[in-house]
């Protein structure tokens, strides 16, 4: 110890901390990048379905994500993006993409389940991805109140408190969060679709996700304690319902009580 | 024997005898027979300022419902209730039992829903009250000092609302806290030390809502029920204003007694309200503070929104770019003891259209008076198109207020109009400035196009839908003319015409003068006249004529 004390004075000591001190901080980087893929591809798909998965790709997707799914002008390479992200993305109908614009909207699906695991069977092979959410993260089954906290830290700014949604930059938005699986829930949240962030193992554990999940799941299904909802938008909602039927309502009184009966 | 007088009243049963004692100590026959008196007219517009009252009074029932179980204290808690989402969360006992309010005591969600809805129609009959006030004239002489204590009134309640809605300390109300505290600290020099003496350190500290509790609880209410009690004396003392009709002048009043009809109507009118009320919170979701979660200063939901009177401010806030093109809103203007920020972006927002509002609304009774030199008393209202100008700057200074409103759910207009955020900013933006222009200009033409067809009517009378045709072959519509007292509401008003500059005593025509001059023109030079008396003759000689031609017609 001594010795070290002696030494901070060296000229070099300075650099030798710099060393040091970059050392720790890539290493650190380097755990924490791969702590997500390190859970890639726990699900297994058989070289049956990849094949599939492939045609399908050729015949639906590779128009915009082209042969092989490089990538051209119209969509981007999907090598990487795992099987979490064709989950999502075609489980939920928004690709095959109705048209280009801001975002892809929600739309009626167009491959069943079983294609749709196919079309990601055949992505996951692309390269390390996200696979799909494991059962025991989507049961729903957490703790809400953590789930709560998570999820107004990290997910309220854009889908809204209530999870009712809200508006991004230009056309964008984040969609509101009633009605979609726990499973695409999951999906969304490690690999990040349309303009919302990634939020990897390293940033939520799968606990936490899960405990999101249970949060949504028990404010979707406990109903309103205070009667209707009016959209759970707020005090615009409120203004405007204010405005329109409840002043109208007292209009309506009004009227009828300085009418006269002749 | 005593003296005579006092013994000519003896009433014969016990109700009697008590009030018989009661009046002759306190004189209560006098003040009845003198309220009892006072003539209302009846009109569905003149009811706004009793569903204000009502909700006031309302307010104050289910307030102090809400206070036996408030606790305004910051400290640290975790919730422990029956709502399974928040259960164990960290949060602040003023939070802990608004949840409490709403989840353990009996009826407290019910009430703390009444609370909020009857706040919300509070401002808003406040608002809508002082429109039909504006824009029917009632504003003048003898009342102008009386349309100031409801200015003042509509400034308080927007005051109660705010303090109120901040107390639950939830996320949604503490993010409202936040830009207060901002536009606060965006106060050239002092701002920090306001917010500093306002939060009691830095925010969101420990107090905050203690203080708010105190104001809204005790400072605000007493302040409007002093307002009331003024607002309402002055009514008693100026009496009601009345639409203009036959037989009505400036020198009567025309409608039912307050007692009985009218303080039974009223009497009846409270309690519709009340159910009006009672029925909404029963059945629609007001603030769910469940939903938003303790506050907490990091995060911000999407969505967030003041009640809708605060509403046109934030909106403000959303219009004002942070930069100008490549001139930034924010300056670091440079001083001997060292660098001070002047953050325009957030104080001109803040504070520039408020002020205007508030100036031009508590101001306009006066310019109106200076420039129409207008010195009577007026008693019979104006029919908003008989006053062009005056209804055309109203509209255009509630478009101006209703930009910045829509401005506060730019986000909503987006995602439910499938519309860009950016697109709703830049539309709303150059709203704000042609929005009030346009609505005058429109209001304008279409208050003179309404008198010019009132004119019309008045000296042709009413079209009838029936085509007559004459035995030379010419088709012929039939006017038939109004009654006496319909005619009367076309005709019987005022109409101004635009001034010339006046020399004063020593023959000169000051520039101020001649500023009025200029506005006098800017109101009336376009006017409409009423039909006079021997035009109305002259209309109706001709309409006598082709009455007469339809006889023969007829005859034939």
């Amino acid at each position: 110890m001594k010795a070290l004390s002696q030494k901070r004075r060296h000229p070099l000591a300075a650099l030798a901390l710099l060393v040091m001190g970059l050392m720790l901080t890539g290493g650190l980087y380097a755990v924490v990048t791969t702590m997500n893929e390190a859970k890639a591809d726990t699900t297994t798909f058989t070289a049956q379905q990849v094949e599939e998965g492939e045609k399908l790709f050729i015949a639906n997707c590779a128009t915009c994500h082209g042969m092989g799914a490089s990538g051209s002008d119209a969509g981007p390479s999907l090598a990487g993006v795992g099987a979490a992200a064709v989950d999502f993305q075609v489980g939920t109908g928004r690709m095959p993409m109705q048209m280009q614009g801001p975002q892809a909207r929600e739309k009626p699906k167009q491959f069943d389940t079983e294609q749709t695991r196919e079309l990601a069977a055949y992505v996951a092979t692309l390269g390390d991805g996200p696979a799909m959410p494991a059962e025991e993260f989507i049961d729903g089954g957490g703790d809400a109140a953590v789930g709560g906290e998570l999820f107004r830290v990290n997910c309220a700014m854009c889908h809204n408190a209530a999870a009712a949604g809200g508006a991004l930059t230009r056309g964008k938005f984040a969609p509101p969060l009633a009605g979609v699986s726990n499973s695409h829930m999951y999906s969304a949240m490690v690999t990040g679709p349309q303009n919302m962030p990634v939020f990897n193992d390293a940033n939520i554990s799968p606990e936490g996700k899960r405990d999101i999940i249970t949060f949504l799941n028990t404010i979707e299904n406990q109903g309103s304690p205070g009667g209707a909802k009016l959209g759970s938008l707020g005090p615009v909602s409120e203004g405007l319902f204010l405005w329109t039927a409840v002043l109208g309502v007292v209009i309506g009184f009004t009227i009828w009580l300085t009418s006269r009966t002749s | 024997m005593s003296t005579a007088p006092q013994t000519t009243f003896e009433p014969k049963t016990a109700t009697g005898r008590i009030t018989n004692f009661v009046d002759e100590r306190v004189g209560g026959s006098g003040m009845l027979r003198e309220f009892g008196r006072k003539v209302f007219p009846d009109h569905w517009s003149f009811m706004f300022g009793e569903v204000a009252l009502y909700t006031f009074v309302i307010l104050l029932l289910s307030g102090t419902f809400l206070t036996f179980f408030f606790d305004p204290s910051m400290a640290e808690t975790h919730y422990n209730g029956s709502y399974v989402p928040l259960k164990g969360v960290e949060m602040s006992v003023a939070y802990s039992s608004s949840l409490d309010i709403s989840f353990e005591i009996r009826g407290g969600l019910f009430m703390r829903q009444v609370h909020h809805w009857s706040a919300l129609l509070f401002v808003a009959a406040v608002s809508v009250h002082m429109l039909r006030v504006f824009f029917t004239g009632a504003f003048r002489k003898p009342r102008e000092l009386n349309w100031v204590v409801g200015g003042v009134l509509l400034i308080l309640s927007m005051a109660a609302g705010f303090t109120g809605y901040s107390l639950p300390d939830d996320l949604l109300s503490g993010n409202g806290l936040r830009i207060i505290d901002g536009v606060v600290k965006s106060i050239p020099i002092v701002g920090t030390y306001i917010s500093f003496f306002l939060f009691g350190g830095e925010f969101p500290g420990t107090v905050i809502i203690g203080r708010l509790y105190m104001m809204h609880i005790m400072l605000v209410p007493a302040l409007i029920l002093l307002m009331i009690a003024i607002h309402l004396f002055m009514v008693v003392i100026h009496k009601h204003t009345q639409y203009p009709g036959p037989g009505r002048n400036d020198r009567n009043v025309v409608g039912y007694p307050l007692g009985p009809v009218y303080a039974a109507k009223a009497g009846g009118f409270f309690f519709i309200v009340f159910g009006i009320i009672a029925f909404v919170a029963a059945t629609f979701t007001i603030n769910p503070i469940w939903n938003y979660g303790p506050y907490d200063p990091s995060p911000v939901s999407a969505g967030t929104q003041p009640d809708w009177y605060i509403g046109w401010v934030d909106g403000a806030l959303r219009l004002m770019p942070g930069w100008f093109f490549n001139i930034p809103m924010e300056w670091h203007i440079r001083f001997p003891w060292g660098v001070n920020t002047l953050s325009f972006n957030v104080l001109g927002p803040a504070l520039i259209p408020a002020g205007i509002v508030f100036t031009a609304l508590f101001l306009y009774p006066w310019i109106e008076r200076w420039v129409t030199r207008d010195n009577r008393e007026h008693h019979v209202l104006d029919r908003p198109r008989n006053v062009p100008t005056r209804t055309a700057i109203g509209v255009s200074g509630f478009i101006f207020y209703c930009v910045m409103w829509a401005a506060a759910s730019s986000d909503l207009i987006a995602t439910h109009f499938q519309v860009s955020l950016n697109d709703v900013t830049y539309w709303l933006r150059a709203l704000f400035f042609i929005g009030p222009v346009l609505g005058f200009i429109v209001t304008k033409r279409v208050a003179l196009a309404l008198q010019r067809k009132d004119r019309e009517i008045a000296l042709h009378g009413r079209e009838t839908g029936r085509i007559v045709r004459l035995p030379h072959g010419e088709f012929q519509e039939i006017h038939a003319q109004l009654d006496d007292y319909k005619r009367y509401k076309l005709v019987g008003y005022e109409s101004p015409v635009a001034e010339e500059g006046i020399p004063n005593e020593n023959g000169i025509v000051t520039k101020k003068e001649n500023l009025r001059a200029k506005l006098s023109g800017f109101f009336f030079e376009d006017r409409v006249a009423p039909a006079t008396p021997s035009e109305l003759e002259a209309g109706h000689h001709h309409e006598a004529i082709e009455a007469s031609d339809d006889d023969k017609a007829i005859k034939h």
